[in-house]
């Protein structure tokens, strides 16, 4: 109930704040809850199934692509370039998993790394119809929805926060199901769930496709709200993003991807205005994280309030 | 340019790209192999080594060998003790736990290249190679210096090698790596150990970036190719083992060399990149390293 409660209220915090801020920052709320949807994802595997992956570029970068080419090609529009955004990044997910989740822990992190940094090097060589590094604008059919324009600041908004908040309902529901519950099972005693009856590889592969498919949708989203589509995305750096989103916010909790990710954005957008080297802070966060505060904010929260999911 | 003397030109060019990419790797791999770090910071400790190398040639007067004899000195001492102090505030604290360590690496990674682009900009900027003298083969000139390179990077190579198998600390570091506690109940100091490999591993990056950098400018960037290839030499080779790494390198450096003259490097890279993805799901101790 009180869990039902705080999740409620923090969509109401942020269906509210659009009438509240200053035109700027409701932008940046809007990339922020894309950002969270694909952190929220990237949690699903590493959070709750200890699934440390160093590639979710690629599945973001499928998504992103997945919506963006069918636009920019085959003039498709909004709804099925969305869908086919998704699918990519689920089935992107899916076949990485095939392969990589044969391996574990070390492996597995720098098998996702060679799979994602394939996936990137591929978006360059084909830059006759990726646009390669300077990629393209998502057209203006991909970025109608029910006639509304998404280049609109409130109907960007309305759809980003629906978005989140899909995402944000299934990821409970994903919880408290019996497939949550095992996954957690896979990151706190593998052998154990094995005994009782459970296939490891079949949870873990089915933890690492709905991670894709999130991290498929939020790429979709962002080609379609920001209507940019570009190799940049497949990059290392969009592999990183959501683990630091994760570590800092608390990795295994649902809201804590969407505090990081708030966080981080205007951490980092602090500080890009005292100086050109911002990136800095990433790197001293994510070590002083993972020193000292290895369950992130809402983990250390967690401790006083026990009921949080 | 007939076919023939096209294949040797390339097959040269990957001779010397394969020689450099020995020397990073190598590092990488005694990292890996003694203390079960995949040290992602390693791209980082090249890219601080050619720009130590830049800034002692500004420094040091006189004939450009001079600035870099002294460069190649100075830059690995350098990059190791940077290497040795982050190995005792972070990994350390770590407890050397292999999956928290690859996630402060990649902090470490990013702290670096912020540093080296705040204290060195953002610019390429070139040293001057110690001498420039050309060879003269039937259908093309070549570099003298690149040829040095091969040179030096095999001297240094066989140094490691006879460090690890002759000496003492070869010794100590090898027992380490067979059995941390066994080691550590024979009066072995583990902790000083894994600081001097890892500023080892640090400083033989730093050894490769000097010699590089004459033929190749030094940004702050730079150091994210050499680690992903240096990452795929390494697994290719198998993880910890030096002579897998060698072979490897040799093998990755001249078919990139061909590929990418003959194609584009991107699709050289790629083809490297999923080829490293496939050793690691099938064949996880490498296509050299003895099964475990």
């Amino acid at each position: 109930m009180k869990s039902l409660a705080l999740h409620l209220s923090v969509l109401a915090v942020l269906c509210a704040l659009q009438f509240v801020l200053p035109s700027y920052h409701v932008t940046n709320v809007a990339r922020i809850m894309v950002l969270a949807v694909f952190a929220m994802g990237y949690n699903i595997a590493f959070g709750y199934t200890g699934l440390l992956s160093l590639g979710h570029a690629l599945f973001f970068a499928a998504g992103i692509y997945g919506a963006g080419l069918p636009v920019h090609l085959l003039e498709w529009t909004s709804g099925p370039a969305f869908l086919t955004g998704l699918v990519a990044g689920g089935v992107a997910a899916a076949l990485v998993g095939l392969l990589a989740l044969r391996t574990a822990g070390v492996s597995f992190m720098i098998v996702t790394l060679m799979f994602a940094q394939a996936g990137y090097l591929s978006i360059l060589y084909f830059g006759r119809w990726t646009g390669g590094d300077e990629g393209f604008p998502m057209g203006a059919v991909g970025r109608q929805v029910l006639g509304y324009d998404l280049s609109g600041e409130t109907p960007r908004y309305l759809t980003a926060l629906g978005l989140f908040a899909v995402a944000l309902v299934v990821n409970l529901v994903l919880v408290r199901s019996k497939l949550g519950r095992v996954m957690v099972a896979m990151r706190e005693n593998e052998d154990r769930a094995r005994m009782l009856g459970y296939d490891p590889f079949r949870v873990k592969l089915a933890a690492l496709a709905i991670s894709g498919l999130y991290a498929g949708a939020a790429g979709a989203g962002y080609a379609m709200l920001f209507g940019y589509v570009g190799a940049t995305f497949g990059g290392i750096q969009y592999s990183i993003l959501p683990m630091l989103y994760v570590l800092v916010g608390g990795a295994g909790t649902v809201l804590g991807p969407l505090i990081g990710a708030a966080g981080m954005f205007y951490l980092i957008e602090a500080a890009s205005e005292v100086t050109e080297a911002y990136l800095m802070l990433v790197g001293v966060i994510l070590i002083v994280g993972v020193v000292f505060a290895p369950k992130g904010l809402l983990g250390a929260l967690r401790k006083v309030w026990p009921w949080l999911p | 340019m007939a076919f023939g003397p096209f294949l040797l030109l390339a097959l040269m060019e990957g001779l010397v790209a394969a020689s450099v990419l020995a020397l990073t790797a190598s590092g990488l791999s005694l990292v890996f192999g003694v203390m079960r770090v995949v040290n992602v910071a390693h791209g980082a400790f090249f890219m601080l080594g050619a720009v130590a190398a830049w800034f002692v040639t500004q420094w040091v007067p006189g004939p450009a060998a001079v600035g870099f004899v002294a460069a190649l000195v100075l830059a690995p001492v350098v990059v190791a003790g940077i290497a040795a102090i982050a190995d005792r505030l972070v990994l350390k604290r770590l407890g050397y736990d292999p999956e928290a360590t690859i996630v402060a690496t990649i902090g470490l990674l990013y702290i670096l290249e912020q540093a080296a682009l705040g204290l060195y900009g953002p610019d390429a900027r070139p040293v001057a190679a110690p001498f420039d003298w050309r060879i003269q083969l039937p259908w093309f000139g070549y570099s003298g210096y690149k040829l040095f390179v091969v040179a030096a990077a095999a001297a240094v190579l066989g140094a490691l090698w006879l460090v690890m198998t002759r000496s003492r600390a070869g010794l100590v570091m090898r027992a380490t790596q067979v059995d941390r506690q066994t080691a550590q109940a024979f009066g072995i100091d583990v902790d000083r150990v894994y600081a001097g490999v890892f500023a080892l591993g640090a400083g033989l990056a730093a050894v490769a970036a000097v010699l590089v950098v004459p033929i190749q400018q030094a940004h702050y960037l730079m150091g994210g190719d050499p680690l992903l290839m240096s990452f795929i030499v390494v697994i290719i080779g198998g993880l910890g083992s030096l002579r897998g790494t060698l072979a490897a390198a040799l093998i990755i450096g001249l078919s990139d060399g061909v590929i990418s003259m003959f194609f584009t490097p991107t699709l050289a890279k790629i083809l490297a990149t999923l080829a490293v993805a496939m050793v690691l799901v099938f064949r996880p101790q490498g296509l050299f390293g003895a099964r475990p």
